[in-house]
């Protein structure tokens, strides 16, 4: 195909050719910022965790008097333990997405300064059951472990061991088997002796993407901060689970301020902010593809309507409609090209400035490739409409004078 | 000749349906995408006490020591000390001064049957009331005297003397906390500034409901309330919140004017010059921003609206480039008609206004059916669960900035066709023709 008369034509409808690259390349910049960040909300909204969320009810039991905490819970979990369907049951301090938050900077060697918030959970006896935590390495905490432990005045516990994420294990001491190691935090060391599949922690969209995944585990014995109440069931029993609980907690603390939900729903309802986002990015993005490829077909359509004549002269000394059709194919791919072009060059420039103003990373290269074959693609598709007409113009236009 | 231009256009845009139809779609797209958005922006950015807001100032002062500082990037510790707080409050150096805590708080109703639930509380000294002209439908908030006496007094939100007592006026009567009974002193009317600016670090919403019960601080320490956040400092008992190496209180001071404001700023430097001598502090920095500038350093509008409102205007941007590329292409098949009438006499202004009043009638429909996609907007924004959703309303300005924004947005597309028309050299065209 030659492009020296199409350049030439384009050179004399200088101002629409200019509009078409312009719409083009806006709409490329937005689109691979908005896919990047569609893709980062569902990443987030699809964080795995390794609990066993579909099978958790949470209930906290909150405003009961500490005195009585520790003989009411054995008395609470025997109870709990004791509802058909309920595989285990542990009280503990937090679960992972909140709405409660427990952080600390723990460190692999004492005088160091962690960047990171760690998520900590307090486990009452059962708790690694209960939660489904998923042992990698090492072992869960002994009996006489629980019995030990506290949380003293300075808001620390006493334990001497802990269990860690698998992530937390791998950047704390890379390359190197975290069993054994003591790991400082607060003027207190802990002995590491089980490494756990990564557990989400307490407030990932708060915390960064570093502290996402840094969470550590304390065996606790009965206490007023183990103030939830986790029990684990079948998904399909869950539901009646949690309304038998809360019936039987009720009953048994009488005082106490009683809220239960099933975790798939805390998860959901925590995400949910990130998931309207992510919905309201594609809406955006299907109705800017849709407005821009409605602004080819309309300027190509008005092309082709100015140029029927020199179409029918083009046609009567032999060019085929295969020629003609070619013609305005080409013709949009050099436009889409510039676009593209100019638009992965502004799509770039708008990431860089979210990544100084916003919590963005940088977007990998492959975005914008697949943000400029999309309207490459766009732009193809939404010319081949005026284009099949214009390839349908008889020569015999030529001959007429208008 | 307005009118006459009117009717031009109005021949004009009716000739091709389909084209003008796009136009005003796209060009409505745009409009309703920006202004849901920018109403968004607008009610979460707004001032919460626009009567007050200019002599409110937030004070932080950094205990954190050196080595361990509160951030790498010198930023001040959000909450301060109880030390701090009750230093800063018994020097009485602003016109009024209060510090605060968020706390839950558990309510025991009077009837047996119904159960105890939790309220949000905040635990806050008597200047509260006064300083942020917090409105009393029934009796009034408590003096320094009763904060001094912890005194088992209690003001109630509306909303909380309505699920109580029924509405009625429960000044003088008990609401028990814990296990605790309170005198009600106090009913407020409806009170939710947005944001909630007083509470942000002490562990609440940011937008929405407003809080339901305010205590004396430190009655409410004495039956063991804890603050819903806590920051620490240093290791050390952290039971004994008094002297704690923990930060759990925001502190608000009212300053009439600039002069009082340099004057309190001095006192705070010398406070803090004077706690770095006394080995307690390692840092003189302290801070006292305005309301509305402590709302903004914050960044107390979630960023997620932020990046949709930016995504929405480059949206319209996209909505305004198509809109002129379709104008120009009208406005060039249209090449023969303006060349006769400027040949018969039609001055290029002339022209130029013709095409003008076309674009701007497109941007007057845009709007009006931008306005419609706003409000659909809005109302899927209100049914999401944000704490900020109820804020998402289009008011009266937000109603007129929608026909600003349309109108600017159809005029500055208009320009580019206008201008190449009435540029049109009418004897070529007319030849060809």
């Amino acid at each position: 195909m030659e492009i020296r008369p199409i350049l030439s034509s384009l050179h004399k409808h200088r101002v629409p050719a200019l509009l078409i690259v312009l719409e083009i390349a806006l709409a490329c910049a937005v689109l691979c910022n908005a896919v990047f960040m569609i893709g980062q909300c569902i990443a987030g909204v699809r964080a795995p965790s390794a609990i066993d969320e579909q099978g958790l009810s949470v209930i906290s039991l909150g405003g009961i008097d500490e005195a009585h905490v520790e003989s009411g819970m054995a008395r609470n979990l025997a109870a709990l333990r004791a509802i058909a369907g309920v595989q285990a049951a542990a009280a503990i301090s937090d679960v992972p997405l909140g709405p409660d938050i427990w952080y600390d900077g723990l460190t692999a060697r004492p005088d160091e300064e962690s960047q990171i918030n760690s998520s900590e959970y307090f486990l009452g006896s059962g708790g690694e059951q209960a939660l489904g935590l998923k042992l990698l390495k090492g072992r869960f905490f002994s009996a006489e472990e629980f019995a030990d432990s506290t949380l003293l005045p300075s808001h620390v516990s006493s334990s001497h061991v802990v269990l860690i994420n698998e992530s937390d294990a791998r950047r704390m001491w890379p390359g190197e088997s975290a069993l054994g190691k003591q790991i400082y935090g607060d003027n207190a060391a802990w002995t590491v002796v089980g490494v756990v599949a990564d557990v989400l922690g307490q407030d990932p969209n708060g915390n960064g993407p570093a502290g996402m995944y840094s969470s550590i585990f304390f065996p606790q014995r009965p206490s007023a901060s183990l103030n939830h109440y986790v029990v684990r069931s079948a998904p399909q029993d869950r539901d009646r689970v949690l309304r038998d609980a809360l019936q039987v907690l009720g009953k048994l603390e009488p005082g106490a301020v009683l809220e239960g939900k099933i975790y798939a729903d805390m998860r959901a309802d925590y995400f949910a902010d990130t998931r309207d986002m992510a919905w309201m990015l594609m809406m955006v993005c299907v109705v800017m593809l849709a407005v821009t490829a409605l602004g080819i077909v309309g300027l190509t359509s008005f092309w082709v309507g100015q140029r029927r004549r020199q179409i029918g002269i083009r046609r009567a000394v032999g060019a085929s409609c295969a020629n003609i059709l070619h013609y305005f194919q080409t013709e949009n791919f050099l436009l889409s090209t510039a676009g593209v072009v100019l638009g992965v060059v502004f799509g770039f420039a708008v990431n860089v400035y979210l990544m100084e103003n916003y919590e963005v990373s940088r977007m990998p290269w492959y975005y914008l490739g697949c943000g400029a074959l999309a309207l490459w693609l766009l732009g193809q598709g939404a010319v081949l409409g005026p284009a099949l007409r214009a390839a349908q113009v008889p020569p015999v236009v030529a001959t007429r004078s208008v | 000749m307005f009118g006459y231009y009117l009717d031009m256009a109005l021949r004009s845009l009716k000739r091709n349906r389909v084209l003008t139809g796009l136009m005003v779609l796209a060009l409505a797209l745009g409009i309703g995408a920006s202004m849901t958005t920018l109403t968004v922006f607008a009610s979460l950015s707004a001032d919460p006490l626009p009567e007050k807001s200019s002599q409110l100032f937030y004070v932080q002062v950094d205990p954190y020591p050196k080595n361990e500082p509160f951030s790498r990037s010198g930023k001040l510790p959000w909450l301060m000390s109880y030390i701090d707080a009750m230093n800063l409050l018994h020097a009485g150096r602003a016109e009024r001064q209060a510090a605060m805590a968020l706390s839950k708080v558990k309510l025991t109703p009077e009837n047996a049957q119904q159960r105890p639930f939790f309220s949000d509380g905040v635990m806050t000294t008597a200047d509260f009331f006064g300083m942020f002209d917090v409105p009393f439908q029934y009796g009034s908030g408590w003096s320094a005297g009763d904060d001094e006496a912890r005194a088992k007094v209690v003001v109630i939100a509306g909303l909380l003397n309505d699920r109580l007592f029924g509405g009625a006026n429960s000044v003088g009567r008990i609401l028990r906390i814990g296990d605790q009974a309170f005198r009600i002193i106090g009913v407020l009317r409806p009170w939710a500034p947005q944001p909630h600016f007083y509470s942000l670090y002490l562990g609440g919403r940011d937008y929405g409901a407003g809080d339901a019960v305010f205590l004396p601080l430190q009655s409410a320490r004495a039956i063991g309330q804890m603050p819903i956040n806590l920051f620490s400092y240093a290791a050390g008992d952290k039971q004994k919140l008094e002297t704690a190496p923990s930060t759990w209180l925001g502190f608000w001071v009212q300053l009439p004017n600039t002069e009082a404001a340099s004057a309190y700023r001095s006192f705070l430097g010398d406070y803090v010059r004077q706690q770095v001598a006394l080995g307690r502090f390692q840092r003189s920095d302290a801070g006292l921003s305005s309301l509305m500038q402590w709302l903004r350093d914050q960044k107390v509008v979630p960023d997620n609206v932020r990046v949709q409102m930016g995504m929405a205007f480059s949206f319209l941007l996209i909505c305004i480039v198509n809109t002129v590329g379709l104008l120009l292409a009208k406005c060039l098949r249209r090449s023969a008609e303006i060349s006769v009438r400027r040949a018969l006499g039609a001055s290029r202004a002339a022209i130029f206004m013709q095409f003008m009043v076309e674009a701007s009638l497109v941007g007057m429909a845009g709007g009006l059916l931008g306005l419609v996609f706003a409000e659909l907007g809005l109302w899927c924004i209100r049914r999401q669960p944000a704490e900020y959703a109820s804020l998402a309303q289009l008011d009266v300005r937000m109603f007129v900035s929608t026909f600003a924004v349309a109108l600017v947005a159809s005029l500055i597309a208009g320009i580019l066709p206008a201008w190449r028309a009435c540029a049109m050299a009418p004897a070529p065209q007319l030849k060809s023709a």
